[in-house]
């Protein structure tokens, strides 16, 4: 079979020093094993986020998301869109859709992509998806687990989905109050899912967890609560913010609310990284604030 | 009361909801709605909200256009995406009321201590300076924005976190002078101005 390629908008979370770098590093780790090459996108620039509205309205924000999408048709012509941020998945492919159903929209967009010299460039012909559906749609849960020389025996994990890869858009064959995937996908690595988690596409605060902390906290304290609550001993997620949210505050919540949570939260890429036996640093376990020991230890196993 | 905002009230005197279908994203909506109500129990920071989206969608097709945007409701929004797959009428509700929130914002009249609507202003400002979101400037300027002793008590709450990001790795200390943006930061910005001149011009706010 041939190398699968992709277009890839790894986006902010993912650079270098940044939120969410050790999720990059362990989806680098894992495209090496599953053979596919990400082709980042040539100069690409922030979503918007969800948080970008206010200030930034509809139709720059659309234009922001529509240059990504030009420079990827014309540098990565074929090729498509991948993000493994949950929230630049969401924009680009929300721009994506905004355009292909208004003309008007559309023609304004391309007004504003001249300026940045890429009016001709953007056809907004290629999907625009997230790593999780390549891996469940362009390889499947038996492809995926055929890689695995080390079965994440005896670790129950709590899958906490988030919203943004699962609302609005969502994975496809998902119901968006009960998204299996992640469970499918722990339970593919030998790890065992905690399928009776309750809060698992419950909101994390989002960007609210830096204007309103105490009521994003409040949302934080419940997902963790509820892992712990039904045996979880690790939880995993698709999203960088989800991640951070649910990873950073566990000392504040503790302190605020007389709790003691310490559990690590981890990308699925990373327990994807030590099933298929790369190192702890390859699969970005040193990026993790509250160490996923459990991991460190089959990962450090010959 | 801002020059825009009097511009909009002369210009829809009578009808708010003609005013939110002209100039509010995805405002054309605002009619369909069957007052279920299951957008406002499907809000994670409901309990927060002063008029939850179905009420606000009422005050709308009410004429109640001060009460509408200067409210803080819907600044609590965290785009879950929530109230959008289970409105049986599949309105766009979360796109609404950031539409809301902008358009508020927009004319000067939202609330102007809301933390959600500076955070809001200050992220934008970082990526469209760059292109690219610096993290720790985006931090440093949410905690001081209420000036230097306020800014030292929250980032002395914020150590922890601070120092454990930057730990391992994911929380570049010296973001303030080494930032990697964009490469073509002129063609971004002159995008960017273009595309708010449209929107101006689409809104008659030009």
């Amino acid at each position: 079979m041939a190398k699968k390629e992709y277009s890839f908008y790894p986006g902010c979370s993912s650079e270098r020093k940044a939120s969410a770098s050790n999720y990059l590093v362990s989806v680098e780790t894992i495209s090496k094993t599953l053979d596919f090459k990400l082709n980042e996108i040539p100069d690409w620039n922030c979503c918007g986020a969800s948080i970008g509205y206010a200030e930034g309205g509809e139709l720059p924000r659309h234009a922001m998301n529509a240059r990504n999408i030009a420079l990827s048709e014309k540098h990565n012509a074929g090729q498509d869109i991948v993000a493994t941020c949950a929230a630049c998945w969401l924009g680009t492919k929300e721009t994506h859709e905004r355009l292909s159903k208004s003309s008007q929209l559309l023609a304004d967009t391309k007004e504003a992509l001249k300026e940045a010299g890429l009016d001709l460039d953007y056809k907004g012909e290629v999907p625009i998806r997230h790593m999780v559906e390549v891996l469940i749609e362009d390889y499947g849960y038996e492809e995926l687990g055929k890689p695995v020389k080390k079965p994440l025996e005896g670790i129950k994990i709590a899958g906490y989905v988030g919203c943004q890869t699962n609302r609005p858009f969502g994975v496809a064959g998902e119901s968006f109050e009960n998204p299996k995937y992640l469970d499918k996908l722990t339970e593919t690595m030998g790890a065992e899912p905690v399928e009776s988690y309750d809060q698992k596409v419950t909101c994390c605060g989002g960007a609210l967890a830096f204007s309103e902390p105490e009521k994003s906290q409040v949302q934080i304290k419940k997902i963790i609560e509820s892992a712990y609550d039904h045996g979880a001993e690790m939880i995993v997620t698709p999203c960088p913010v989800c991640q951070m949210n649910v990873e950073v505050y566990q000392d504040q919540i503790n302190k605020k609310y007389n709790t003691k949570f310490k559990i690590p939260v981890t990308y699925y890429s990373q327990l994807m990284a030590v099933a298929y036996g790369s190192s702890a640093k390859e699969a970005g376990l040193n990026g993790n604030i509250v160490r996923a020991t459990r991991l460190e230890e089959i990962a450090s196993k010959k | 009361m801002t020059d825009a905002n009097t511009l909009m009230v002369e210009k829809y005197r009578n009808s708010f909801l003609k005013e939110v279908e002209a100039n509010v994203e995805e405002g054309d909506w605002v009619r369909m709605c069957m007052q279920c109500g299951v957008c406002a129990g499907s809000c994670p920071l409901g309990p927060h909200w002063a008029h939850p989206p179905q009420e606000i969608f009422m005050m709308i097709r009410a004429g109640k256009r001060e009460e509408v945007l200067t409210s803080d409701s819907m600044w609590m929004c965290t785009s879950c995406y929530n109230c959008i797959v289970r409105c049986p009428r599949e309105l766009p509700i979360t796109h609404i009321m950031h539409g809301l929130a902008n358009y508020a914002h927009r004319l000067g009249i939202a609330p102007k201590m809301n933390p959600t609507r500076r955070f809001a202003k200050i992220f934008w400002d970082n990526i469209a300076s760059s292109g690219r979101v610096n993290e720790l400037t985006l931090s440093i300027k949410l905690y001081f924005m209420d000036g230097i002793a306020s800014g030292i008590k929250k980032g002395l709450e914020m150590m922890g976190v601070g120092l454990g990001l930057v730990k391992t790795g994911r929380l570049n200390p010296l973001g303030l002078i080494s930032h990697s943006g964009v490469k073509d930061t002129k063609g971004l910005h002159a995008m960017l101005k273009k595309a708010k001149e449209i929107e101006d011009k689409r809104k008659g706010l030009a």
